[in-house]
This record gives C-alpha cells, structure tokens and sequence, in this order.
C-alpha cells in the first residue's frame, strides 16, 4: 500500500474521540422494507424547494419526478416506490427548528414498479455540462449531510478544470457508519462514480481521505481501485482525528491548502465530494437511476439491534425502527445525524431526508444546560481543539452579551459548528448553541435591516411626493385667488366669502322648497339591487384598504 | 415516542471546574510538604484558616447572590484561592491577618465583580495586596527554619500568639533571603558580602527546596494540560533575562537569575498564580506577552521599587491590560489571508 506513505498534512485542534463504530458494521445493509407511507418534503437540500407536478390521487411510478427542480439552485424530487398521492400539505419535518413544511406524501401500493429507466451507455460519450444535467435530474444533492445540489459542485465554474476532487471517505463523527458499510460493500460502483465526477469536474487528480479506524473499508476500495487499473485516483489513509471529514479539514490533511475562510475549496481548484454522492451518481449515471433511497445508520445504545439500512426518502423514522427491533427501554433521545453535529428530535413521527445519515438513540438524557452549566473560566481548553482556530471563549462572552458587532471581529462566522469545544468546555457550557443564536440573531438583523432600508426609502419619496403635492395645490389656490380678485376688483376678500356662502344656502334652501318630498333613488329598492348596491360597497373599500397600503400608488390629486 | 430537544454535540468528555480545580490543589502538595520539612505546620494551620474563612465567606456570598450555595462551594475554586493567598502570606502571619486577606479575596476581588469566572483582578493577589498595604510590618514574619514548636505550640502561637517558654517573637521571626538581599543593598553592602549570611547557605535553602516542590507540581499541571506552557514559561524567562542582564553588568548590584527565580515565591507565581485563567489573557501569543509583562515588572518592582517582592502588584497591573492584549492577539484563523 504505498499510497499510504503519501505526504500528510494535519489541521488545527481536533478530538480523539471514542469512535463506537462496531456496535452497528456486526451485520451487512439491509434492504427491501417498504413503509406504510412515505413523507416527502419538498425542500430537502439548499436552495429553492422543489415545485410539485402531481396531484393528490395520482398514481405514481416508482422514480418518477413528482415535484420540479424550482430555480437554479434546486433539484426535483422523485417517488421512491410506486403508489398513489395520497395527500400534499404541511408536515413536521425533521429540522433543529421543528417546523413544518410541505410535503407530499404517497401510499405505497407495495408494487414497487419502476418508470421506464434511461440508461446513457458509456458516461464517456457525454460532455461534463451533459453529465451535469442528468446529475442534477437524478436529484442528486450531498449526502454528507449539508445537502447542497452535486451538479453545481460538478461545475468548474470560471476554470476549466480543477486541481484535484478530493473524495470525503472519513466519517470521523461517533457512531455513523454508512460510509464505512457502503464503501464495504459497494466500493466498485463508488470508483465508477468517482469517474464519472473526476470526468465532469476535468480533476487532474483525485484523493480519497479515509479514517484508518475503516480498515476494511480501505482494503474494499483498494481492491476496486486495483482491478479498474492504474490512474489518477489515489487512495490515502488518514489519522482518526475528528473532524477530519469537514471539508475545509479534510482537503488541508490531504493536499496541505487552506481554503480561504469565508470562501469555497474551488477557490484554490479544490472540489471536495461525499463518498455517498459517488455512489448516487454511478446509480445516476450508468443506471438512470435518480436519488429516491440511501444508505443510513440506526445505532446506539438505545437501539435494539443497530446497523445499517438501505431506506427509501420519506421513511417515518418510527416505522423504521420499529421495523429494526425497536427502542430499548432505557432510550432518552433520539438524534438525527451524529452526536457531534447532529440534532435531535422531539418526536420520532418524521420523516428521513436525502441528507439524514444516521439515526442515533442514546441513553443519556440531553444535558440540561441551565442546571448543569458553570461560569466561564476562560482556560482556553475549547481554543485549542478549535479546528478553525478560533478563540471560542472569547466568541461565547460576545454572544453572551448579545455584541452582535463585536463577536463578527472575532470571525464568529467562520465557525463550524464542530462542536469541539462544548466537548471538551470543563464548565460544560453549550458554546455551538451560543454560536447557532448569535448567527441566526445576525441573519435576522440583516433581513430586518434591508427591510427597513427598503422601508425608509418609500418613507422618503412619500414625504416628498406629499410635499410636492402640497406645493402644487398652494400654487394653484394662489393663482385662483388672484383670478378671483382681479374679477372682482375692489371687493376685497371677506365679502366675496360671505357672499359666496349666503348665495349657496339660498340655493340649497330653494331646491328643498321645490322639492320638498322627492323620494330617493335608492329607496324601495329590490334584493337584487340591494345586492349589487353591497357588493359595489364592499369593492369600493377593499380598493380604498389596498391603496391606503401602498402609499406609495398614484394617488390622484384632490 | 417524545424526547427532550436540546442543542448538539451529545457527547462530552465529562471534565469538569472541580476536577480542574483539585489537580491544580494536588499540584501544590509536593511544594507545600517540602515547605512542612523546613517550617513546621505553622504553613498547615494558615491554610486551614484561609480555606475556613474562604468557605464561609463564600457560602454568605454565594447565597446573598442566590446562587446554588452547594454547587459552586464544591467548584474548590474558593479552596484554591485561600491556599494560594495562605502560601504567599508570611509563615508567621497573624490569624486575623490572614482572615481578612481571604475575606477580601473572596468577597471583594471575587463577588463583587460577578464570581467565579468574572474578576477581572487575581482574587488571592488582590488579597495579598490589601494586607501588605495595610499592615506592612507584618508582612516580614517570616519563620526561621528549625525552630523544633509541635503543633499545639504552634496553634497557640498562630491562634493566641502566646510564644512557649523563653522564646520570643524576634527569635522567630526571620527575614526572607530576597528581603535580607534587599535590606542589606539598601545599606551599601555588595550581594558577595550579603550572601555570605547562614540565610544563603545552610537554612535559607529551605526555600529553594519549596519552590522545587512548586516547580514539579508545576510541570505536572502542564503535562496534564491543566495549565498551558506559556504563561510559566514567559514569566520565568523575562525574569531570567533582566537579571542575567543587569547581574552581567554588576554581580555586586544585581542578584544572580537562579537566585531571582527561586526566592521569593517566583515559581508559586509562574505556575500557580499567573496561571489563574480567569484573570489572565487568554489567547496563545497574549498568554506570553502578559507573562513577559508580569516577570519584567516583578523585576523592577524587586529591584528597584520600595516594596521586598513586586509579584503581586505586577500581576494586578498585567491583569488590567488583558482585555486589550486579548483585543491585539487574536490568532489568525483557518483559512485567513495574509500573515
């Protein structure tokens, strides 16, 4: 294994961490389990959600596109058994926010028929931008688990080609191993995958980071690798460090750069990719296959018997582990990720997602952090497993006194969220969750403030058009005024008013006089006209209620 | 099935403030028995009236501030700072001394800034401080080595300063080697001559045995990455580096630097007091500057100043300036352009 001695690089901080990895790799992937219904949210990657194209009753095929890339940034979402629409509307998803969002959601008929597949032959005939868009129709987003669409990772963008594809083979969270069972049994089709990017991505060159706590795993794609022959692709084990497999971390231990903070690996002509999107695109790509199942980790001490299941999209995470077994009685949280960066759910009626790589049932109760929190002592520990290098004591004092300012000079956003130093914080304090506030509270300053930004602005040109309104008119009485003297010449003012006064009510007084019991227009009216009379009403102030909303909407003069 | 939300990461190494707390108190063993061997328990009996009085005061403090009186009592960090202040008062202290030197430690430099994690002053020095400023001649009883007392003898004498039989208080009493440096320079005595005094040879080495003591507890405490390595390592080296400087230029003026770093509480300092996370800086490169602030001005203060020993003040005056050094130090982060 030669590959082995390539020249390593290490990254800043970093945990040894108990890796309790085997508790799930005792048996190989199960398959084939089809729940009694599927649960599909329409956003399940960055970027705008999909747009459905069914409707409720339908029958759908199994891979058949339900709902519509919507956007650039977007990818469609397809059936992952075949079956019937059997509703569309706001469900919990799982999300550390615990919203609800749409979803469709479809009754397996338990056929499980496929649409007609379109298979392209040799990947080889196709051109990268070709590549690209059956990626993107497959669905395919990241399933390390931000969930970002792979056909825009697949483009170089302004470069023709890029340095190197850096392959993420590391899975250095706790208790995930998906990765490690995929790589096991599935390492032909991860290579033909990493192709088929490298082929897209125009990659010089390709490595693949692997944790050397996966030796069997190595060894499965190193045969792969051995039998497609000698080339580019270069395999590398690398020290179990966690968080080795973040993707900043990742490329500095393989390739010594530094991606510049606040920027992207292709800045410096990396593209970094899961070793579970390899997979997706073989499928993808040499199957016509698009993203409706994938691999995911049910584990922990909570479980009763762990391991790891190929799981169609939309899964109820309930269903599932019933159908693994189930919980053991001693369970007191259910995490959806890994126990470092994951989150968890308050209940367990959700669906799985395209990115939801393990489930994890744990025996300790989620720590309490008001009771069992101390003072900051400041020592320093959380700075020196900072894989980002950044002084996260002095991060937590700034969001702690809500200096929203301050705390970004402290380069709060180039935070991973790693949770290092929470692990290892000797006052316990849940810094990552003082980091997700403080950001959220900044997005949210930012939005309010283009807001009211936007607000001031039509504040502004409403003053000056009442103004230049104002001006107008006081113009115009001036100039009607002085017509009205030059009429009258030598009456001066008062007079003319008063006796403009006196004549009208003499008017007024005549007209009531004639007509003294002159029955209305509007009385003694039929229903049907008494109706049109309501329905013009209710019209006329619904149009007053929406121009009084847009203040900024031609107004005519008075 | 329903669960508790709560924000990740789920899994935690399950250190915790006492267990740091209590490696740092265990640290202090090997220095403070050495320091038993030469002097007595008169060192035993101040500690146990500074940790009394730092208990009480706290558990007042703790509960008048409605806080969880149990929970933060067994932090030791109240412990940690009466026996810090017991051993860098003089062996021969008065009890009431040492009781309002914790009093104000505790309450003073500690609570009234917030507690634990809050001060932005050494508690134990300001402590410290206090007294010296206050009743400067107490602040030179120091014990002579041997003086053969038990440990009744020596509570009667701490506790109701009734001395056994023909021994008088002077008999006790001794100056310290850097006191007796300092008097005997102030009387134009060139430190060839001072140092010929049995303080230098025979006994008075007692207190180089201490701060040996103090120095293996110290490396302990770095190995087990209690303390980081720059904070003691500055200290020490820009103490080193003003008296190899100054003692080049004039042996008879200026101490030697193995005479500087082990008399007077140096290594105490180093390891033990600078280290206090709370009050120092905090980033990698202003942990070093504000150690080589701390050693140049203990220097000066030594040297030159009207005061026998300037750690205490130098560390005050360091612990000011962190919130800036900590502003200037920020370590580049991962990814940053430029240098």
């Amino acid at each position: 294994m030669s590959s082995n001695k390539s020249k390593l690089w290490s990254f800043p901080g970093g945990l040894h961490l108990p890796g309790h990895k085997e508790i799930s790799t005792r048996q190989a992937i199960g398959k084939n389990f089809i729940p009694s219904k599927l649960i599909l949210p329409l956003q399940q990657h960055i970027g705008e959600p999909s747009e459905v194209i069914i409707e409720t009753g339908d029958r759908v095929l199994k891979g058949q596109v339900i709902a519509r890339a919507n956007g650039y940034v977007s990818v469609p979402l397809h059936a992952p058994t075949s079956g019937v629409i059997s509703s569309i509307e706001e469900c919990a998803i799982p999300h550390p926010s615990g919203l609800a969002a749409p979803c469709i959601i479809i009754e397996p008929d338990n056929k499980d028929e496929w649409i007609t597949l379109d298979k392209p032959g040799s990947y080889k005939d196709l051109d990268p931008s070709a590549l690209r868009n059956r990626i993107r129709d497959a669905g395919i987003v990241g399933l390390g688990g931000a969930g970002f669409p792979s056909f825009i990772k697949l483009n170089p963008g302004a470069r023709t080609a890029v340095d190197e594809l850096v392959i993420n083979a590391a899975e250095c969270e706790p208790y995930i191993t998906c990765d490690d069972m995929l790589m096991r049994e599935l390492a032909d089709e991860i290579i033909q995958g990493i192709r088929i990017m490298q082929h897209a991505l125009q990659a010089r060159r390709c490595l693949i980071g692997i944790e050397d706590n996966k030796p069997q795993a190595y060894e499965a794609l190193s045969n792969a690798l051995r039998e497609s022959g000698k080339d580019t692709i270069e395999l590398i084990s690398i020290p179990t460090i966690y968080p080795a497999g973040g993707e900043k971390q990742l490329i500095k231990v393989l390739t010594g750069k530094e991606s510049p903070s606040q920027g992207l690996p292709l800045d410096i002509g990396v593209v970094c990719q899961n070793v579970g999107t390899a997979q997706a695109v073989y499928q993808a790509i040499i199957n016509g296959k698009p993203l409706i199942s994938r691999i995911m980790t049910l584990t922990g001490e909570g479980i009763k018997q762990p391991g790891n299941h190929e799981v169609l999209i939309g899964t109820p995470v309930d269903e599932w582990i019933q159908h693994c077994g189930g919980y053991q009685d001693s369970v007191k949280q259910l995490v959806m990720g890994g126990p470092m960066m994951g989150f968890n759910l308050a209940t367990d009626q959700l669906p799985v997602l395209k990115t939801t790589n393990c489930l994890l049932a744990l025996n300790e109760a989620a720590n309490s952090p008001a009771i069992n929190a101390m003072p900051c002592i400041r020592c320093g520990a959380c700075m020196e497993v900072c894989p980002a290098k950044l002084l996260p004591q002095q991060l937590y004092w700034q969001a702690f006194a809500k200096d929203f300012d301050k705390i970004q000079d402290y380069k709060l956003f180039d935070c991973i969220e790693c949770g290092c130093c929470s692990y290892v914080c000797p006052s316990q304090i849940p810094l990552v969750q003082y980091y997700r506030f403080a950001k959220t509270e900044i997005w949210a300053q930012e939005r309010d403030k283009t807001k009211s930004d936007h607000a001031r602005d039509r504040h502004e040109f409403r003053l000056e058009r009442l103004e230049k309104e104002k001006q107008e008119r006081e113009e115009r009485m001036r100039k009607k005024k002085a017509a009205l003297q030059a009429k009258k010449g030598t009456t001066n003012e008062k007079d003319a008013k008063k006796d403009a006064i006196a004549d009208a009510l003499a008017r007024v007084k005549a007209k009531q006089k004639q007509n003294p019991a002159e029955s209305k227009n509007i009385d003694n009216l039929t229903d049907e006209q008494q109706q049109k009379i309501n329905d013009i009403e209710s019209r006329r102030q619904k149009q007053d209620s929406s121009t009084e909303k847009q203040p900024d909407s031609n107004k005519t003069a008075e | 099935m329903q669960f508790n939300k709560a924000s990740s990461p789920y899994l935690h190494n399950n250190n915790n403030i006492t267990a740091v707390m209590q490696r740092v108190l265990l640290a202090l063993v090997p220095g403070t028995l050495i320091y038993c061997y030469f002097f007595g328990w008169f060192i035993l009996v101040n500690i146990t009236i500074a940790c009394v009085t730092a208990l009480i005061s706290e558990a007042i403090m703790l509960s008048l501030r409605k806080r969880p009186v149990k929970a933060y009592l067994s932090d030791y960090s109240a412990i940690l700072t009466a026996c810090l202040l017991a051993l860098a008062l003089p062996t021969l202290a008065p009890w009431w001394l040492i009781v309002i030197a914790t009093l104000f430690a505790i309450i003073i430099a500690k609570h009234l800034y917030g507690g634990l994690g809050y001060n932005p002053f050494n508690p134990a020095m300001v402590g410290y401080v206090v007294v010296m400023i206050s009743f400067p001649q107490y602040m030179t009883q120091w014990l002579v080595p041997d003086h053969g007392l038990s440990l009744i003898q020596t509570l009667q004498v701490q506790l109701f300063g009734s001395l056994p039989g023909p021994l008088t208080l002077d008999g006790l009493t001794s100056a310290t080697p850097i006191d007796s440096l300092k008097t005997g320079l102030s009387l134009q005595q060139p430190i060839s001559e001072i140092t010929q005094s049995p303080l230098f040879t025979a006994n008075g080495n007692g207190w180089e045995w201490i701060a040996t003591g103090f120095l293996l507890g110290g490396f302990w405490l770095i190995y087990k990455r209690v303390i980081g390595w720059q904070i003691p390592l500055g200290m020490l080296l820009a103490i080193a580096a003003m008296s190899f400087v100054f003692n080049l230029a004039n042996p008879d003026q200026y101490a030697a630097p193995v005479f500087q770093l082990f008399n007077g509480g140096t290594i105490l300092a180093a390891f033990f007091i600078a280290t206090d996370p709370v009050s120092a800086s905090t980033t990698p490169r202003g942990r070093i500057l504000y150690a080589i602030g701390i050693g140049i001005l203990t220097y000066i203060i030594r040297t030159w100043g009207g005061y026998p020993d300037g750690i205490a003040f130098a560390v005050l005056l360091m612990n000011m300036a962190v919130p800036t050094i900590d502003y200037y130090t920020q370590p580049k982060v991962f990814g940053a352009k430029g240098p």
